[in-house]
């Protein structure tokens, strides 16, 4: 891989509290298509997971699929204690509790930095805008760029927006975070800050599941790796076992592809 | 040694101390010697172009200011027309403006209640001025549209407060164009942003419902709608109740207006990237703080340009009102040079009543251009 083994950040994954996901017999198809076939996975609040597989394993909707980006056809999706369903309500609890960052960061490019992150706050936390700000400037700083609060996204590099639309989900206080492919959009030079930032919102005792293939990080924050081939998931466990030692001839596959690339 | 090829300039030696500044080749006269004087054929056409434009802007001068006509002796209230007549062709006859502006501008509103349509005017245009400033873009709008129109409502119909009741059927020229737009562009435009939504909506019925209100009215005539709404209309009211024409042409240029302008804000909708959808409803937004705070202000910048364009030709349908009979600018100056004495000086008329569209028009092309850039300063870098 090229780089530096960095200290591992300590797990936070509490086994006595209930579960933040849980995912039983999940089956989702586009068209003909079986995009998740049969998915079962348990994530354990403050559980650090790292999904990994090559492209159209269906990792990434899997992920979207626990705030209902995208709709599962059968079997069961609790998030927070909260079944999905297609009851409102529901659905506004689980999205008040699950943040999101995208592949391409998707801020509002009509807002400043600061009312991309304040929007939410105000409207569905119902935050007083001053603490709204104050919230957003405490998390702007903490990503490490609260000098950029009055300007557009547009006038921000990649790396920057990243970190923006991190804060921006953060100010909501979310209970998990969702990361689906955070730094594949970006310049490589800009990908250590976004993982930077990741790790410093790991060692916090966030519940995250990131879709990535930046195995360092994996290496680094994750209590365990899935790894996802063909709508399954194929392999699953600690990141040393997963990488030193695959089971399966599909991640031994993936994992020398992934090492090629690098 | 493809720098000497290309240019016949050899690239200086490294080290070189200085060179002389290449010849200029940008500027006015650069330009004028580049685009119209580069050779003797485009030299040709130049001189042809520039001695007709010189000519016919002199002509024009000439026939406009010159050996115009401003004004004619009036006996026994007969305008005498015989100086026009005698100049026709060569000059102008703006008498029969100077005459009938009056009539041109307020119909046959009452002639000594003039005053009430000429504050209209000037209240729609102050209105619009308002409207227009961005630091007035907030909820004060609302009680400022309210009001005000209310007001004009007050002045044209009267009835109360002292003023004499003048009867809708009385009204007529500029004050109807811009009731006609104003009222037509408020109503149409918020209308056309719901039925856009509604085009996208997930529920089958309300997006049915839009499709074919979108599709029924833009496949019908402007003209046609407003005969359905003065003629046929009626014909389905119970025995002995009314409602009033020119609210009934209202009507329908408002469906009308709407069905189109749906269209464009539906064009700016599918022209946002699906992460803006996706970015809202992860935070947690509902519906319409979705729509309110992070679509429609998208949308609608994007599509500025052909919503004003819709705009101004709206303003300009709405002269449609003539073939129903109702007296607009237009008909009001149709109307005038029917009199035997002012007959065959349309043109003079309908170059005024031309100019007073164009200032409409030209203002309102003019702001969108202006809102446009500042709106979109968020893409500049």
């Amino acid at each position: 891989m090229g780089e530096t083994m960095e200290a591992p950040v300590a797990s936070a994954m509490r086994t006595d509290a209930p579960p933040a996901i849980r995912l039983e017999g999940v089956n989702k198809w586009f068209g003909a298509l079986h995009v998740l076939r049969d998915i079962n996975m348990t994530v354990a609040t403050g559980e650090r997971v790292v999904v990994c597989g090559p492209s159209g394993s269906g990792k990434s909707t899997m992920i979207r699929c626990i705030n209902r980006l995208e709709q599962h056809q059968e079997g069961r999706i609790v998030v927070d204690n909260i079944e999905l369903s297609d009851d409102l309500r529901s659905l506004d609890a689980i999205r008040r509790e699950v943040g999101m960052v995208f592949q391409s960061f998707n801020l509002f490019p009509h807002l400043t930095v600061l009312e991309n992150c304040t929007l939410a706050p105000i409207w569905v936390r119902r935050m007083p805008k001053k603490e709204a700000e104050a919230l957003a400037m405490e998390y702007l700083e903490r990503v490490r760029i609260p000098e950029q609060a009055a300007k557009y996204p547009g006038q921000l590099s990649g790396g920057q927006q990243q970190r923006v639309a991190i804060a921006r989900a953060l100010c909501m206080k979310p209970k998990i975070m969702l990361f689906d492919e955070p730094t594949s959009a970006l310049d490589p030079e800009m990908i250590k800050e976004v993982l930077d930032t990741m790790v410093m919102l790991a060692g916090t005792g966030m519940t995250m599941i990131c879709v990535t293939h930046e195995m360092g990080f994996a290496r680094q924050v994750a209590d365990r790796v899935v790894f996802m081939d063909r709508g399954e998931i194929v392999e699953s466990g600690e990141p040393e076992a997963i990488f030193s030692n695959p089971q399966t001839d599909r991640l031994k596959l993936f994992l020398s592809q992934i090492l090629r690339g690098h | 040694m493809s720098d000497i090829a290309a240019g016949g300039v050899p690239a200086p030696a490294p080290g070189a101390a200085s060179r002389r500044a290449p010849i200029i080749t940008t500027g006015p006269v650069a330009w004028v010697r580049a685009n119209l004087f580069n050779n003797w054929l485009s030299t040709a056409v130049t001189l042809l172009l520039a001695y007709l434009i010189v000519r016919w802007t002199l002509g024009f001068i000439d026939w406009a200011f010159v050996n115009a006509v401003w004004s004619v002796p009036i006996v026994n209230g007969q305008a005498q027309t015989a100086a026009c007549r005698e100049i026709k062709g060569v000059g102008a006859c703006w008498a029969v403006v100077t005459e009938k502006h009056r009539f041109i501008l307020f119909g046959t509103y009452p002639f000594d209640e003039h005053w009430r349509p000429a504050l209209v005017c000037l209240l729609f245009v102050a209105l619009y001025v308002v409207s227009a400033m961005r630091r007035f873009w907030s909820w004060v709008l609302v009680p400022i549209w309210i009001g005000t129109l209310t007001l004009i409502g007050v002045l044209m119909w009267g009835g109360i407060l002292g003023l004499t009741y003048v009867p809708q059927e009385r009204w007529g020229g500029l004050p109807i164009t811009l009731i006609l737009a104003t009222f037509g562009l408020a109503f149409a435009f918020p209308l056309a942003v719901l039925v856009a939504l509604g085009r996208r909506s997930r529920l089958p019925a309300i997006k049915m419902l839009c499709i074919l209100y979108v599709e029924l009215i833009r496949g019908v005539p402007l003209i046609s709608l407003l005969f359905m709404a003065s003629v046929m209309f009626p014909l389905f009211l119970p025995e002995g109740m009314n409602i009033d024409k020119l609210l009934r042409a209202q009507v329908a240029m408002i469906l009308f207006a709407a069905a189109y302008l749906a269209e464009v804000v539906r064009g700016g909708l599918q022209a946002l990237p699906k992460g803006q959808y996706e970015a809202a409803d992860a935070l947690g937004l509902s519906y319409w703080q979705k729509t309110g705070f992070i679509i429609l202000p998208q949308a609608l910048r994007l599509v500025i340009p052909p919503l004003v364009n819709t705009f101004i030709g709206f303003f300009k349908d709405t002269s449609l009102v003539l073939i129903i009979g109702i007296f607009d600018l237009l008909t009001a100056g149709k109307t005038a040079i029917v009199e035997p004495a002012w007959q065959g000086f349309g043109v003079e008329v309908y170059v005024t009543i031309g100019v007073i569209y164009l200032v409409f028009c030209f203002a309102m092309s003019k702001y969108s251009q202006d809102l446009e850039r500042d709106l979109n300063a968020h893409r500049r870098r």
